[in-house]
């Protein structure tokens, strides 16, 4: 008795019940909706939801890594009360870095990545410079350097002749080169992953990202830095009479937001999968980061599987399509099963009221 | 015709983990002023919500002239012409006072407003009762003393025959407090029953025909006013002997710690001088008051002293440091600790737990962190220590969070943590307000005992019995100057209150 009581007061315990039964209720909704739309193809399409991922895990972690990138991204502005709506153009910025150095200047991988960390930091000056001397709402920047950043991008690829892929010998002129002709150096070592999990774009990316989330873990959680950082989010006022320098501190948590999601950009095209294609559109990966950080509830950790859970998704989700459901169909479903997973936080408090009434009714008897 | 025109009866009420109100019996006479006396946390305000039907208790009856009644919803309350006064004022900054008195209960005609009929009753109730208004002034141009006229327009214009004054005084100055208790005292003789919640012992004293106190959520009984000392109402409210003149050896100053000079600050809302040319200098081992109705410039001045806000004009030496211009950090290691004036605000990071406010000051240092990494152990000892020392009261101890404890263990926590930390001067804005009798005596023996210990100690402060008891010095600040000296054992409250309201002023040069 004692040791169960433990475990329903044990916070971590809780956190991990209340995602996996919100997951489960999600994949409930999922399923019926599944139903709703084409009975007779229902169970075949839910059973590729669920295992498609299993089956092909190497391309769930090749997909996980920049997402986990940008989750991070967004969850540690947020720790330290930023909203960083600007992960997409911080995103972009990164992945234009590291390509021109893998490409134009035929850097090795690593650089590039450290070139992309720059060009993300780089874009996520301003929207923090901009909220610290002159208090303007973060999220208004960032959504303005998201369009800005991808203009920018577009607009130097374009004028950069050797960056795009007509000059590697293939016919497309609207993206950049595959860095399999361009710079073999410059994509990220599979250490093995590839053969392992067949799967040929999986590196070792996945493993930078869960370590990087660990050095943000603990950054936030056990370092004075981490400390300052998130009294200014909670009490900028507060911070400022305990003589924390605010405006600092906001800028340079912008930086880092920035850093870490052109960290994804630049893990997304040095994976030798993607070419950056020019079109008047803002990758999508921002908003992802802002799925994955709320999923995690802004924890880094948690933002590592929220990541995986989002890809395994979307991964099961193209699988469908097999099965006769449109992809708009699937695209629902998937949403509808992330939009109710993340009512983990309601349904944390939810079983930590059950448990205490039956703790009550026990203490009754 | 019943002997009490409200009564509660055994009143009840509990909330998760606590019974705020415990078997609580009020009984309030018709064209009686009854005090209700008690600590913060005592259930006051619980009880008072459940008479303006905020809550529903648990157990017990509320009665009016003899028969029960049930009040689910403050209309309720209002349609039984019950009316409070919140300490917080609810009145609406943009809307004029006329707007806010009618507001709730306007005529309209086809969804007009009619206001000549409601101004003509207005002013002649504010006639009557001389509570002078200006119907068409907007709320937030008014002083804090007319917005309470208001409040009390609006019971009146509502035709409430019980009226409910919570912590009315903890604004005004002493003149407008006289005026006050002359209202109330004229409600009194038209047959208007008033309950008055208070700490001050001395206004009920004053004006109060009974007393009924409460302590940690019980009743403690029904005193006649007239036949009980001040000390044993206070005994009967915290449960001991409590000292309410604060003992003190005479003051002994030693060298300057603090001097200001010349500091003139702009007020950004107002664009005019805030502070004027203000300069005075703190001794060690001497308790200097800066005494004033809010809003004379306290907290422009005090901003600019701590590193808050920057000054136009003028200098600020600590200890010999030139910290004119110094970041709050240097200002804060020269020796400057800061109770501020809102704990909420700057006192605390609500959301940190209890041990990581009690470091905000000092996290830097080697002892709390190695190379960046935090020392939890350390900061845990420290804490518990401190906690322990300062009797520092929460659910959790040191991992409470620091927004669900009461406010004046917050409080404590701010003087435990700005005393223990190294330094000359305590720079120490209201820092007993909003707190009870005992952590008021408590707060109070600190910042004399700091004295004693040699460090200077500048108090902000608008409790004129707080600013009696414990400086050594008196300073008076009107509309951004020190307009006069005083020494605490030569002058009186009623002498500081003219200098305050700027009715006289002395020049005072470099005090």
């Amino acid at each position: 008795m004692k040791k169960s009581r433990n475990l329903t007061e044990n916070d971590s315990f809780m956190s991990i019940l209340a995602s996996i039964t919100s997951i489960a209720i999600g994949l409930l909704f999922g399923f019926l909706l599944l139903l709703c739309l084409n009975p007779k193809n229902a169970v075949p399409g839910m059973a590729n939801l669920l295992t498609k991922g299993a089956t092909d895990l190497g391309n769930v972690l090749y997909r996980s890594s920049p997402l986990i990138m940008v989750g991070l991204s967004v969850a540690f502005a947020y720790k330290v009360g930023l909203f960083n709506i600007g992960a997409s153009g911080q995103y972009t910025m990164g992945a234009f870095i590291a390509l021109t150095f893998a490409v134009k200047l035929q850097m090795p991988w690593w650089v590039c990545l450290l070139g992309a960390a720059i060009g993300g930091a780089f874009w996520g000056i301003f929207p923090g410079l901009f909220k610290a001397l002159f208090n303007v709402n973060e999220v208004l920047t960032s959504i303005m350097f998201n369009w800005i950043g991808m203009n920018l991008v577009n607009f130097f690829i374009a004028n950069m002749p050797i960056m795009l892929a007509t000059a590697w010998g293939s016919t497309a002129s609207d993206r950049t080169a595959p860095l399999t002709e361009a710079n073999p150096a410059a994509i990220i070592p599979h250490g093995g992953l590839d053969k392992l999990l067949n799967y040929p774009y999986v590196n070792i990316s996945i493993f930078i990202a869960i370590i990087i989330a660990i050095v943000m873990w603990v950054i936030l959680q056990k370092t004075t830095f981490g400390y300052e950082l998130k009294a200014c989010g909670l009490s900028r006022n507060a911070a400022e009479y305990a003589g924390i320098n605010a405006k600092k501190n906001i800028v340079l948590s912008m930086v880092i937001s920035g850093a870490l999601a052109g960290i994804g950009g630049g893990l997304f095209y040095l994976a030798g999968g993607g070419q950056y294609t020019i079109l008047q559109q803002i990758e999508s990966a921002g908003f992802d980061g802002i799925t994955v950080a709320l999923l995690a509830n802004c924890h880094p950790i948690g933002s590592i599987f929220s990541a995986i859970f989002l890809s395994y998704l979307r991964l099961g989700g193209t699988a469908m399509q097999s099965q006769g459901f449109a992809t708009e169909a699937t695209e629902i479903v998937t949403s509808v099963i992330v939009y109710l997973a993340a009512f983990a936080l309601l349904m944390r408090m939810t079983l930590g009221k059950l448990m205490t009434r039956k703790k009550k009714e026990e203490k009754a008897k | 015709m019943a002997e009490y025109v409200i009564e509660m009866l055994n009143i009840t009420k509990e909330f998760p983990g606590i019974k705020a109100n415990d078997n609580i019996t009020l009984q309030l006479r018709k064209g009686e002023i009854h005090a209700l006396l008690g600590e913060n946390g005592a259930g006051k305000s619980t009880l008072m919500s459940v008479l303006f039907g905020l809550y529903q208790p648990e157990q017990g009856v509320i009665k009016k002239n003899g028969e029960v009644v049930t009040i689910r919803n403050p209309n309720d309350a209002t349609a039984l012409h019950i009316g409070m006064v919140h300490q917080h004022f609810k009145l609406v900054e943009c809307f004029s006072v006329l707007d806010n008195i009618i507001l709730g209960v306007e005529d309209a005609k086809m969804g007009v407003l009619q206001k000549k009929e409601a101004r003509k009753k207005v002013m002649e109730l504010s006639e009557k009762y001389n509570l002078q208004i200006d119907p068409d002034a907007l709320v937030s141009d008014i002083s804090v003393g007319m917005q309470q006229r208001v409040e009390i327009l609006k019971m009146l214009y509502r035709d409430n025959e019980i009226l409910i004054f919570d912590e009315p005084t903890a604004v005004l100055t002493p003149q407008e407090i006289d005026e006050l208790m002359e209202i109330m005292r004229g409600f009194k003789a038209e047959g208007k029953s008033i309950l008055f919640i208070t700490h001050k012992l001395a206004e009920i004293k004053a004006v109060a025909d009974r007393c009924s106190i409460l302590r940690k959520g019980k009743y403690m009984g029904t005193v006649d006013v007239a036949d009980t000392s001040v000390e044993e109402m206070s005994r009967l409210m915290v449960g001991r002997d409590v000292q309410l003149k604060v003992e003190k050896a005479p003051c002994t100053p030693g060298d300057a710690v603090l001097s200001v000079n010349g500091l003139t600050a702009y007020s950004k809302a107002h664009k005019k001088e805030a502070v004027k040319n203000v300069s005075f200098t703190v001794h060690a081992g001497e308790i200097v008051c800066l005494a004033g109705i809010e809003g004379n410039g306290q907290s422009d001045f005090v901003n600019c002293l701590t590193g808050l806000a920057k000054q136009n004009a003028g200098t600020i030496n600590l200890c010999g440091h030139d910290i004119s211009h110094a970041p709050i950090r240097q200002r804060s290691q020269f020796g400057m600790s800061h109770i501020p004036e809102d704990r909420h605000k700057h006192g605390l990071v609500l959301d940190y737990t209890l041990e990581q406010n009690l470091v905000l000051q000092r996290y830097w240092n080697p002892e709390f962190q190695k190379h960046g990494m935090i020392k939890f152990d350390a900061i845990r000892k420290y804490a518990q220590g401190l906690i322990e020392q300062y009797d520092i009261r929460s659910g959790q101890g040191p991992v409470t969070i620091s927004r669900s404890m009461s406010g004046g263990n917050q409080q404590k926590a701010i003087v435990a943590r700005e005393i223990d930390k190294d330094h000359q001067l305590i720079v120490a804005v209201q820092p007993t307000r909003g707190l009870d009798v005992g952590a008021i005596e408590y707060i109070h023996k600190q910042l004399v005992a700091e004295r004693d210990a040699g460090k200077a100690v500048l108090l902000v402060s608008l409790e004129l019995d707080e600013v009696m008891n414990l400086s050594d010095r008196i300073l008076v600040m009107y509309e951004g100057e020190i307009v006069g000296q005083f020494d605490p054992k030569t002058t009186n409250v009623e002498e500081l209150g003219l200098y305050m309201a700027g009715a006289k002023r002395m020049e005072v040069q470099d005090a």
